[in-house]
């Protein structure tokens, strides 16, 4: 009896050992087919003639100029969004309002509208046609086709990465130790940065690190208000596009390198704060 | 010094019941208030009231003489302690005790000193440098309580302080609590749901039903001349239902003739407490009820008589193991009940 039983159970083991292997081998399939294949080819391809010619790439002035504006873009578009999603999750954990619920949903607009059109209503509003066109033109200032509106574009497309992480752990602390600290003669101000900033620094964080790959990588809203002036108006992801479709594949596949290892870090990054949030 | 709440009301939506419905009371400096009531009586909003967490609607609230109505919440002075301990976590225990002095500026050495003092004061010496993560919950709520206490408070809030404590923690704790009160001699409003805790530590309690007052008083006027039964049945007694009819007022199997003012049909409620219940194997002289006895529940030293009288009401008895012994009590026997010392209450009560 025993030993069928033991049979048996050794049997059913062997199954769900078959069973797994062939899970992961699918899985790690996939993954090697659509991720890393990909992934290694652009760096195959950035290296194909050799680290001389790659760092040339970089250094091109197109280059350096997509460099400079991406950084820039990210630069004002993450502080923006990490101010504006700290006051946001603060409102929406602290206080109820008429319209609460609606300004939640709004928050999540520029994840669920389409990247295009976002930036085509930049366009609309800030172009020469546009709303506010004659007073920017009246006044010599120039926010489509040129560095703003990029900026522009990138803040919109970040907004909802600080509020998203950080509102549902200011909801789920409460506010006790908050109301705590007031009783004990702590102002407003100093309340925020001694007992609620420590409280969610790790989800800030974690916020800036998504909102900060997102500015960075930000395609299709920046390609619309950008008008592709090389040297100019091109951040990193339109500048690879550019190249690639001058068949400048050294110079395409340099870039997106970049891209590539910025993704890696915030994947790093965030799996680093992960692992300290715990 | 002295808390006085003077009519106050407070709604927390417009269109919605008040919260807490025009309430006074006052308490006094230096003793321990309790303030006991159900779930949702509003007893917290009171003491976020006191503290300025909340502002009333109508109404005002004094610390000592002096009208808070203007006065922030930073500069009340006063203590609040929560039910969560409210420690702020990424502080040792040193610099949360320290936190309020820190605000305010104080000398170095001066708050060292006090710290110190106040970690022997809560037994935690020693311990200044530990997290609040890594102490246990009775120790956690004493640092919230040295916290507290390192203001030097006018007035001590205590939000349910020992509810998420088990119950030899929450026993040592409240005796305690109550030495380093008489010691400091700090007015304190003790919030809590239990009402023994209450009559136990506190000189004068303030019981509220649905944000209203419905007694207050010393916890011997509370517990032997409730205004109603209601209050009496959250103290304990069971309450008995019934009607005036021919003259005699009559709740299940009580009746007794009624007072002079009661009116035919009114309504009538008979409060028996435990102590007041005289149970006898046999039938004596006086109202004496005969009853079965239902279930008996030993609690340590003691013994929770369930009974159920003539009439299918069920009234419980607390009597010490000895007597129950003496008695030869045993579930399903008949027994004796002597209802004479019950309380009548006639026509309705609103709160």
């Amino acid at each position: 009896m025993s030993t069928t039983a033991h049979a048996r159970s050794r049997l059913i083991l062997q199954e769900s050992g078959i069973t797994r292997a062939i899970l992961i081998a699918v899985v790690f399939a996939f993954l090697a087919l659509f991720l890393l294949v990909p992934l290694g080819t652009v760096f195959l391809l950035a290296f194909e003639k050799g680290i001389g010619a790659y760092l040339s790439a970089l250094s091109d002035p197109g280059t350096r100029s997509a460099i400079s504006l991406t950084l820039l873009a990210a630069g004002i578009a993450v502080p923006v969004n990490l101010v504006f999603g700290l006051l946001a999750a603060w409102l929406l954990a602290k206080f109820n309002f008429p319209g609460r619920a609606l300004l939640v949903t709004l928050l999540d607009v520029p994840f669920s509208v389409s990247p295009v059109v976002a930036g085509l209503s930049f366009v609309l509003l800030f172009g020469r046609a546009g709303l506010f066109g004659p007073f920017l033109q009246a006044h010599d200032i120039a926010v489509i086709f040129a560095a703003p509106g990029i900026v522009l574009a990138t803040i919109f497309v970040t907004v909802p990465f600080v509020v998203r992480e950080v509102l549902p752990l200011m909801q789920a602390q409460g506010n006790s130790e908050e109301e705590a600290a007031m009783t004990l003669g702590a102002s407003g101000l100093r309340t925020f940065f001694r007992v609620t900033l420590p409280k969610i620094k790790w989800g800030v964080l974690y916020g800036v690190v998504l909102a900060n790959a997102r500015a960075m990588g930000e395609f299709g809203a920046v390609s619309v208000v950008s008008g592709h002036i090389r040297g100019v108006t091109t951040t990193l992801p339109l500048h690879a596009e550019i190249l690639y479709n001058e068949y400048n594949f050294v110079g395409a596949f340099a870039v997106a390198s970049l891209l590539s290892m910025l993704s890696i870090a915030t994947l790093v990054l965030k799996k680093l704060i992960e692992w300290r949030a715990r | 010094m002295s808390v006085r709440v003077e009519r106050v009301t407070k709604r927390y939506s417009a269109a919605g019941t008040p919260a807490v419905a025009n309430v006074s009371f006052e308490a006094k400096a230096g003793a321990i208030t309790s303030i006991i009531g159900p779930s949702g009586a509003g007893k917290s909003t009171i003491l976020r009231l006191v503290a300025g967490l909340e502002l009333p609607d109508e109404g005002r609230v004094f610390i000592g003489e002096q009208d808070t109505s203007n006065v922030t919440i930073q500069s009340r002075g006063v203590g609040l302690v929560f039910q969560n301990y409210a420690l702020f976590q990424n502080m040792t225990v040193r610099d949360n005790i320290a936190f309020g002095l820190t605000v305010r500026k104080r000398d170095k050495a001066e708050i060292d000193a006090r710290v110190e003092k106040l970690l022997s004061l809560v037994q935690l010496a020693g311990k200044g440098n530990r997290f609040p993560r890594e102490l246990s919950g009775g120790q956690r709520q004493r640092v919230a309580f040295a916290r507290a206490l390192a203001i030097d408070p006018k007035v001590l809030l205590l939000d349910e302080p020992f509810g998420a404590l088990d119950a030899r923690v929450r026993i040592e704790l409240r005796e305690w609590l109550e030495g380093v009160q008489k010691e400091m001699g700090v007015t304190t409003l003790l919030v809590t749901h239990d009402q023994e805790e209450a009559l136990e530590i506190s000189e004068h309690v303030v019981l509220m039903f649905d944000g209203r007052v419905a007694q207050a008083g010393s916890p011997g006027d509370l517990y032997d001349r409730p205004l109603s039964p209601e209050i009496a049945a959250f103290l304990g007694a069971s309450v008995l239902q019934g009607s005036v009819k021919n003259g005699q007022a009559q709740a299940g199997s009580f009746s007794v003739s009624a007072t002079g003012t009661a009116v035919e049909g009114e309504k009538v409620r008979a409060v028996l407490r435990s102590e007041d219940l005289k149970l006898t194997r046999s039938a004596t002289d006086g109202e004496v009820r005969a009853a079965f006895v239902r279930r008996l529940k030993v609690v340590g030293g003691r013994v929770k008589v369930s009974l159920d009288l003539p009439h299918g009401e069920s009234v419980s008895v607390d009597l010490p193991r000895s007597e129950v012994d003496a008695l030869a009590l045993a579930e399903g026997e008949q027994v004796f009940v002597d209802v004479s010392s019950a309380r009548i209450f006639y026509g309705e009560f609103d709160i």
